[in-house]
C-alpha cells in the first residue's frame, strides 16, 4: 500500500455531457483517483470488457481485453442516470447481471430527484445515488464503497482488514470525518430539489443511508 | 501597487454582484475552488465548453420550435440539457428559465415555450456578458501581480 500508484483507485465515470464529464473528472482527480470517462453506457461495457458476445464470461474482477491486452482494474463506476441509448439504470442492471463485474460498486448521478427512480437504482445494487452538480463531499463518499469491496475479495477478518487500512491511508481518514461533511451541509439547493420532488417517502429508512439529503 | 488593488477591489465587488443578481450560484464557487495551479485554466475550461454547448442548444431550439408541427419531446430533451450544463456551472438564471421552459414542454404549450426560448436567450446572452467580463477581470488582475485570488 506504499506505492502510490498501488494505492490510486480507478474509477470510470459515465456522463453524455461533456461539461459534467469534465467536472466529475476534476473532482475525482482532486481526489487522487484514476479517472476514465466515457460518453455512453455502451462505452462503458465495452471499456469494462464486457461485450455483447461470448466473451462476458469471465470469471476474473474486470478484464478489458481493449485496451492492448492489459488488465484494467475499475474500482467504482459513477454514472449519470439520464443518456441516450442505454440508461444509467440499464448499465447498472448489466453490470450486476455480470459474473465478473457485479462486485464492482455503482454510483449513479442525476440532475432529478425522483424518489422512485432513486429506489429502482438502490433496489438494484447501486451504493449511493447522487443529485446533480455533484460535490466534493458526494466524492469523499465513494472511497468507503471501494474499501468495503476490496476487504471483500480479501477475505480477512473484517475489522482486522479496516483497521489496517484506516492506518495505512490516510486519505481514507480524510473521507471519514463527519466534520468536513457537516460543512458541506450548505447543500442549499440539494435540500431545495429534495423538498421539491418530494413525496412522503423522505421519511422512509432507506433514505437515512443517502447521499439525497446531506446532513 | 495602487492598481492592483483598485483591480482586486473591482474583481471582488463584480464577482458579488453576480451572485447577488443571480446570474451566478454557489456552484460556479464551487468550480472555482476545483481550480488550482496544475490546472489554472478549469474555469474558464468548461465554461467556454458551455458558451459552446448553449449556442448550438439555443439553435436547436429555435429550429424545433419554429417547426409547422413541434415535437415537444425533442423541445424538452434539448431544454433538458441546457438546465443540465447551466446547473453545473452556477448558470442560474438559465437553469431557472429552463425549468419553466420544460413545464411548458409538458403542457405542450407552444406560445410558453416561444416566451420561455426568449427569455432563456436572453439571460444566456447576459450570463456570457458577465462571465466574460469577469474573466477579462481576472486577466487584468493576474497581468498585473502574477496571480489571481481565488476566493
Amino acid at each position: 500500500m506504499g506505492m502510490a500508484a498501488e494505492s490510486q483507485f480507478h474509477v470510470l465515470a459515465v456522463d453524455d455531457s461533456l461539461i459534467d464529464r469534465k467536472l466529475i473528472e476534476r473532482l475525482l482527480k482532486n481526489s487522487s483517483f484514476q479517472v476514465t470517462t466515457v460518453d455512453s453506457g455502451s462505452k462503458a461495457l465495452e471499456f469494462l470488457g464486457l461485450l455483447e458476445d461470448d466473451q462476458s464470461n469471465r470469471n476474473q474482477l474486470s478484464v478489458s481485453p481493449n485496451n492492448n491486452n492489459q488488465v484494467v482494474e475499475v474500482n467504482l463506476i459513477i454514472t449519470d442516470y439520464c443518456m441516450p441509448g442505454m440508461t444509467g439504470y440499464d448499465l447498472l442492471k448489466k453490470i450486476k447481471e455480470s459474473s465478473s463485474l457485479r462486485d464492482i460498486p455503482v454510483v449513479i448521478m442525476s440532475s432529478e430527484n425522483v424518489p422512485s427512480r432513486i429506489n429502482r437504482c438502490l433496489d438494484e445494487g447501486a451504493e449511493e445515488f447522487f443529485l446533480k452538480p455533484v460535490r466534493v463531499s458526494d466524492v469523499n463518499k465513494l472511497k468507503p464503497h471501494i474499501m468495503k469491496t476490496k476487504s471483500k475479495d480479501h477475505q480477512k477478518p473484517e475489522n482486522e482488514e479496516k483497521q489496517e487500512e484506516e492506518e495505512a491511508a490516510p486519505k481514507t481518514k480524510e473521507v471519514q470525518s463527519p466534520q468536513q461533511q457537516q460543512q458541506q451541509s450548505s447543500n442549499n439547493n440539494k435540500r431545495k430539489t429534495m423538498e421539491e420532488g418530494l413525496s412522503p417517502d423522505r421519511t422512509r429508512p432507506r433514505y437515512n443511508g443517502l447521499t439525497v439529503v446531506s446532513n | 501597487m495602487e492598481g492592483v488593488l483598485q483591480l482586486q477591489r473591482q474583481l471582488i465587488d463584480y464577482t458579488t454582484s453576480l451572485y447577488n443578481e443571480g446570474f451566478l450560484d454557489d456552484q460556479f464557487t464551487q468550480l472555482q475552488q476545483l481550480q488550482d495551479e496544475s490546472n489554472p485554466d478549469f474555469v474558464v475550461e468548461v465554461v467556454s465548453l458551455f458558451f459552446e454547448d448553449s449556442e448550438r442548444l439555443l439553435n436547436e431550439l429555435s429550429k424545433a420550435l419554429d417547426q409547422q408541427s413541434v415535437d415537444f419531446k425533442k423541445v424538452d430533451a434539448h431544454v433538458h440539457q441546457l438546465k443540465g450544463s447551466s446547473s453545473s456551472i452556477g448558470a442560474q438564471r438559465v437553469q431557472r428559465i429552463c425549468i419553466a421552459f420544460r413545464n411548458y414542454c409538458e403542457e405542450k404549450n407552444i406560445e410558453g415555450c416561444l416566451k420561455s426560448l426568449q427569455q432563456v436567450k436572453n439571460e444566456y446572452s447576459l450570463v456570457k456578458n458577465k462571465l466574460e467580463s469577469l474573466f477579462k477581470l481576472q486577466q487584468q488582475l493576474s497581468a498585473a501581480c502574477g496571480s489571481i485570488p481565488m476566493e
